[in-house]
């Protein structure tokens, strides 16, 4: 995928909490029109990253270049026009209507009071198109399926606008066919609205048959590269390989050896 | 349904209960009477005493009182993500309690003084006394919201904090004379009719300025439904808004309290009752409800209180509590169950 621009620059990035590093040395990007899955073990360091990115918590060291601009630089509202936020956990709302909850994504354009305009009216009934939920838009939050609810917080992310997209482990709470479906509607949004969308995942072979890019975290560093680059170079045999756990590096599957 | 209608009907149903609270009381006075005197007709000195001087104050600090108890509580409702959370949550009205309790207890033994003799001079003492003690407890709350990241954390050291106070107005009601136990009892037990004369329109005319500073908040309070990761990536400074909801909704609690005493309930139910009639988490909608519903469910509570048979004895704090419980419990659980059908 050539032409597409860089979003996101990493370099030298140092994460982790006051007392304690998580990971170091990170040099990597992110591009747009791209679908990244970071990968790797649990309390590797995942949420972490996904939080630093996007500034829920503050970096120890290195820098984080969004669109060329250090992160830490941009105002509040100015960031929240840049990245777009998808979270595991489903937020717990009573009596608030997808349409409505979908209009939120536009609180960094619209005034004080949180009026919408007929411009952001069309964004959002727009966006809501673009995920295929507008015989969702009237029913209430709390009645929706994990997987409905998933689809209404990333269409939440599309009325906000924002080059990238950023999610942690969107699909960890859905059923498999919902998992699939999930991923496809990211890759597509990639493909045909240019965004950058980063997400964190634990499933390995649906990740390695969609990503564009894989960033695999682990031993407190990242190794990326196309999902082919990243079996080829053993890196990710070295994450899942153990004791009767194989990982076939041609046709990039996970075998069980009886 | 739309609900700008049902906005106006409660506009609309505050004004018939404020009719209401003017023309019924253990005196008899006709209505015709009663317009009069509204329109400055002076020549019956009774009437126009208990309609100018007790019914109408009585009802606009109900106006008042309620509607900011109850936007309140909608507020720390909202900013917890709690729906038990309530204006006595915190600590506050706590704070308000210490701060008579150290007035009306302390005075006879510091001063040798009994506050619960003076009059005028030691209501207004105990006014002044409520709102420092919960606004010093507020400003302690809003310290440690600085300090700690977690909403539940911040709850439940304001619920510690208000142990605390509470447990400290023990040690000096332990240490006081009994008639001033009596006047700090009577102060808990809560009343729209303590406030009149000049003190009336201050505390009304504070109330006026405070409850439009709320409508300001309604877009944050939205944004932080949906938590505080998602409405922190939606551009709003987490710890700015807490900080911000939490000083209007304490100020507005700190007033109510010093002139009225401890009102149970309203806040806490007013909240829940609007969100069922108006069926939204929208502010823009809430604010405006429960101001409107807030008011009409303290001019009521204020009309039993002052039934005849009860001659204004009855405390406010058991008229709201017995008339909002079943009421709201009913709406809520009407509600609940056309949920579960769709």
């Amino acid at each position: 995928m050539s032409g597409n621009k860089e979003t996101i620059r990493l370099e030298n990035l140092v994460i982790g909490y006051e007392t304690k590093t998580v990971a170091e040395g990170i040099n990597a990007s992110l591009n747009s029109g791209e679908l990244t899955c970071l990968i790797g073990p649990n309390g590797a360091g995942k949420s972490t990253l996904m939080r630093t990115i996007c500034a829920f918590q503050k970096k120890l060291g290195g820098s984080i270049f969004i669109e060329g601009k250090e992160l830490s630089d941009y105002p509040d509202k100015e960031l929240a026009r840049k990245i777009g936020v998808v979270l595991t956990h489903r937020p717990q709302i009573q009596n608030m209507s997808v349409e409505e909850l979908v209009a939120l994504g536009r609180s960094p354009y619209t005034g004080f009071f949180g009026r919408l305009t007929e411009e952001d009216k069309r964004i959002v009934a727009e966006a809501i198109d673009m995920i295929g939920i507008t015989s969702l838009k009237d029913r209430m939050i709390q009645n929706l399926s994990d997987g409905e609810r998933q689809k209404v917080m990333i269409a939440k992310a599309i009325a906000q606008q924002t080059p990238l997209i950023c999610l942690d482990e969107p699909t960890a709470f859905l059923d498999f066919p919902s998992k699939i479906e999930t991923m496809q509607l990211l890759k597509k949004l990639c493909r045909e609205q240019g965004k950058t969308i980063f997400l964190s995942t634990h499933d390995l072979e649906l990740t390695l048959q969609i990503a564009d890019r894989i960033f695999l975290m682990q031993n407190g560093t990242i190794t990326s590269g196309t999902p082919q680059e990243t079996a080829q170079s053993g890196a990710l045999s070295s994450f899942i390989e153990r004791e009767g756990i194989i990982f076939d590096k041609l046709q990039m599957r996970v075998k069980i050896s009886r | 349904m739309r609900k700008t209608p049902i906005l106006i009907l409660l506009g609309f149903l505050i004004l018939v209960l404020l009719v209401v609270n003017l023309l019924l009381g253990s005196v008899k006075i006709p209505a015709g009477d009663t317009l009069a005197i509204l329109f400055g007709d002076r020549s019956n000195e009774i009437f126009s005493n208990i309609i100018l001087k007790s019914r109408l104050p009585q009802a606009l600090v109900a106006i008042m009182a309620g509607a900011g108890l109850a936007v309140s509580g909608l507020q720390m409702q909202t900013v917890f993500r709690n729906p038990l959370a309530g204006p006595s949550v915190l600590g506050i009205s706590n704070g308000a309690s210490l701060g008579v309790a150290i007035v009306v207890l302390m005075s006879s033994s510091l001063a040798g003084v009994s506050l619960s003799r003076i009059g005028y001079a030691g209501d207004a003492a105990i006014s002044i006394a409520a709102i420092i003690g919960s606004l010093a407890v507020m400003t302690l709350i809003v310290w440690v919201a600085r300090k700690v990241k977690g909403n539940v954390t911040l709850l439940i050291i304001g619920v510690m904090i208000g142990y605390l106070v509470t447990a400290i107005v023990g040690v000096l009601k332990f240490f006081s004379a009994e008639e001033d136990i009596k006047a700090f009892v009577v102060w808990g037990l809560g009343s729209f009719a303590r406030v009149s004369g000049d003190r009336m329109l201050l505390f009304v005319g504070m109330m006026a300025v405070l409850l439009p500073l709320s409508f300001l908040l309604v877009k944050t309070l939205n944004l932080m439904l949906l938590g505080d990761d998602y409405a922190r990536n939606l551009g709003l400074n987490i710890s700015r808004s807490r900080t911000l909801v939490i000083l209007n909704s304490g100020v507005l609690v700190a007033i109510v309290t010093a002139y009225c005493g401890p009102i149970m309930f309203i806040g806490l139910a007013v909240p829940h009752l609007c969100r069922a009639i108006f069926r939204t988490s929208d502010h823009r909608i809430l604010v405006p409800g429960t101001i409107l519903t807030g008011a009409a469910l303290a001019l009521l509570c204020s009309l039993i209180a002052r039934m005849p048979g009860f001659e204004g004895a009855l405390p406010v704090n058991s008229v709201t509590a017995l008339v909002g419980a079943p009421v709201i419990a009913s709406v809520i659980f009407r509600r609940r169950k056309d949920d579960v059908r769709e």
